[in-house]
């Protein structure tokens, strides 16, 4: 295993005391760049040069997101991204649990580079031990001088509030997550303009990840050359058919098929690998022969896919791919919130077109219409929930065909299929 | 969600009470701007009811000085607020990819039938709400429930019984 600069701060039960986090290096950072010793265009030429890219999903370079935010602005904010909900994803929450200075230290570097008095964290409403962790860690940061008026003795102030959400996946769309965080339902704003012109209440915002936040310390501390050198490290959420599911510390570019047999300890005796997300939900399905691919943007993106928030999920030859691809439509059919056609229709009409193959009713004609309802979805949505849904369901009738085809059949001689394991499903 | 009788009979009309009134104006001094302790200020109602009932979403837009309607709305967008009685415990199975893969079918299965109900429902006795949801961010945990606040990992068939054991 590599050396680590985020999970080391979570082994062993995590570090949750702030004279803890202190011994071990944490908030020098923070204290450097409070007291002015390291000024806001030095932490933003050292994001620039690490190569950070945002860990929400759209990978977008950290510097750059910095650098936008208007410096002669009089009012800012950052808002950490913290509603985790892309299904596969679990790294942020294992980064709360495990030790939210860490966070905290991240927004401190955040707010006083930007120039921002207030920090909010959106906090998924189901994070509940995340929630009791993070408020106790920032009324400790509190105490201590460091969250709060005059931060570590300079003269900067950054006030940290944590948000809770109210269960919407969609609120984890950056401008859904704005309208939510001001009291509205979570519908995704039109753009531009950009967070970083007019985000929360029409104010340049800076709107990070959890993770992406927690690597700025490390930055800061490493300087640049070492942290790429590093790999650069990432997280990576592995779930779904491995015998050790968890999140892992790795080099970014780390092949993916090295990433389910080496860390994850491979698959259950006698099972093989049929399909992986490599990047959550969202990203489009890969097969058996695609997992020397290396797990990094471009890379995953030359083969069609993504990286998006780093979540692989391992399917094995034992699962029904049909199954798979209406349960990951269901979810965006509930998720959607309704604002554009063909995301709230598509999702809809093509569920209802997978309940047909499942309950033994399917008709050949069936995947042209699943494939033209794909089509019709691809870039028309508003924003990226819809978008989510047609590169899985292309892939799948692409390269598993014959699973559509053995449901369509069975129709056919009139025997119905058995019930799908996550068929029970509603709210 | 089905509204159970013995739960409807428990909700009354009382106003929503100043202590919650005051705890909602506290929240609102964290923000800008007095919208944004909306869905905070619901929760604050929801623990004193329970659920959402009219009384206190009207509470809550006195309160916050928001148009009824714009409470109600953003009330019905969100999965966890209860806009119908729930039991004393609230029951989520994760039944996302992850979780699909890890067997939570079982799981659902095993919960309907020790509690008699299905997904979205409520006990006659008003014990437990139980429904599926989505992604809990513990794909590593798979399968996940989630019971009120406390997250159960691994959760296997035939460990449901025990589990709801503990929530009396």
């Amino acid at each position: 295993m590599p050396e680590s600069i985020l999970l080391k701060w979570t082994r062993d039960g995590g570090v949750h005391d702030l004279t803890a986090y202190c011994r071990a290096g944490g908030y020098a950072a923070a204290r450097r760049v409070a007291t002015g010793e390291l000024p806001p265009e030095s932490v933003i030429d050292l994001l620039v040069q690490s190569g950070l890219r945002g860990k929400g999903g759209a990978g977008f370079p950290t510097g750059q997101k910095w650098k936008f935010i208007p410096r002669s602005a009089p009012i800012k904010y950052v808002v950490v991204n913290a509603d985790e909900g892309e299904p596969g994803t679990f790294k942020d929450r294992t980064l709360l649990e495990g030790c939210p200075h860490l966070l905290i230290e991240g927004i401190i570097i955040a707010a006083v580079t930007v120039g921002a008095r207030k920090a909010y964290v959106y906090l998924r409403r189901e994070f509940h031990r995340a929630r009791r962790l993070l408020e106790q860690a920032v009324a400790q940061a509190r105490a201590a001088g460091f969250v709060g008026e005059r931060i570590f003795g300079g003269e900067h102030t950054v006030e940290i509030v944590v948000h809770t959400g109210a269960g919407a996946y969609i609120a984890g769309e950056e401008s859904a997550l704005l309208e939510s965080l001001e009291g509205r339902r979570a519908l995704p704003r039109l753009r531009p303009p950009f967070p970083a012109q007019a985000g929360l209440y029409q104010q340049p915002t800076l709107v990070n990840n959890v993770e992406t936040l927690c690597h700025v310390p490390a930055i800061l501390t490493l300087g640049p050359e070492r942290y790429r050198e590093l790999g650069p490290p990432a997280l990576f959420s592995i779930s779904g058919h491995v015998t050790r599911p968890g999140v892992y510390e790795l080099p970014l570019g780390t092949p993916l098929r090295a990433m389910i047999f080496e860390h994850a300890g491979g698959l259950r005796p006698g099972r093989r690998v049929q399909a992986v997300f490599p990047g959550g939900s969202s990203s489009m399905l890969l097969t058996a022969d695609q997992l020397d691919v290396p797990m990094d943007y471009d890379s995953l993106r030359a083969v069609g896919s993504m990286l998006g928030s780093a979540a692989v999920i391992v399917i094995d030859d034992s699962a029904d791919i049909v199954e798979v691809i209406a349960r990951v439509v269901e979810f965006y059919r509930d998720e959607s919130c309704g604002k554009c056609t063909p995301c709230r229709e598509g999702t809809v009409w093509i569920t209802q077109v997978f309940d047909r193959l499942l309950g033994g009713r399917g008709r050949p004609a069936d995947l042209d219409l699943l494939e033209g309802i794909a089509r019709g979805m691809t870039g028309t949505c508003f924003c990226p929930l819809g978008e989510s849904v047609p590169p899985s369901l292309v892939a799948s009738l692409r390269h598993f065909r014959h699973a559509y085809e053995r449901h369509i059949a069975r129709a056919g001689a009139g025997v119905a299929a058995p019930p799908a394991a996550g068929a029970a499903h509603g709210h | 969600m089905s509204v159970p009788p013995a739960a409807a009979a428990r909700a009354d009309r009382r106003p929503l009470s100043e202590a919650a009134r005051q705890e909602i104006r506290q929240l609102a001094a964290r923000y800008e701007h007095r919208q944004s302790a909306l869905l905070p200020a619901l929760f604050v109602a929801q623990a004193e009811y329970g659920w959402l009932p009219p009384e206190a979403l009207e509470g809550v837009a006195q309160t916050l000085d928001l148009p009824l309607a714009e409470v109600v709305s953003v009330a019905s967008f969100y999965h966890l607020f209860y806009l119908a009685p729930v039991g004393r415990h609230v029951v989520q199975v994760c039944t996302n990819v992850s979780c699909m893969l890890a067997g939570c079918g079982a799981v659902v299965a095993r919960l309907r039938e020790r509690l008699g109900v299905g997904p979205g429902s409520t006990t006659p006795d008003g014990r437990f709400t139980w429904r599926t949801a989505e992604c809990l961010a513990a794909c590593d945990e798979a399968p996940v429930v989630l019971v009120d606040e406390d997250r159960w990992p691994r959760v296997q068939p035939e460990a449901v019984d025990d589990l709801l054991a503990r929530y009396p």
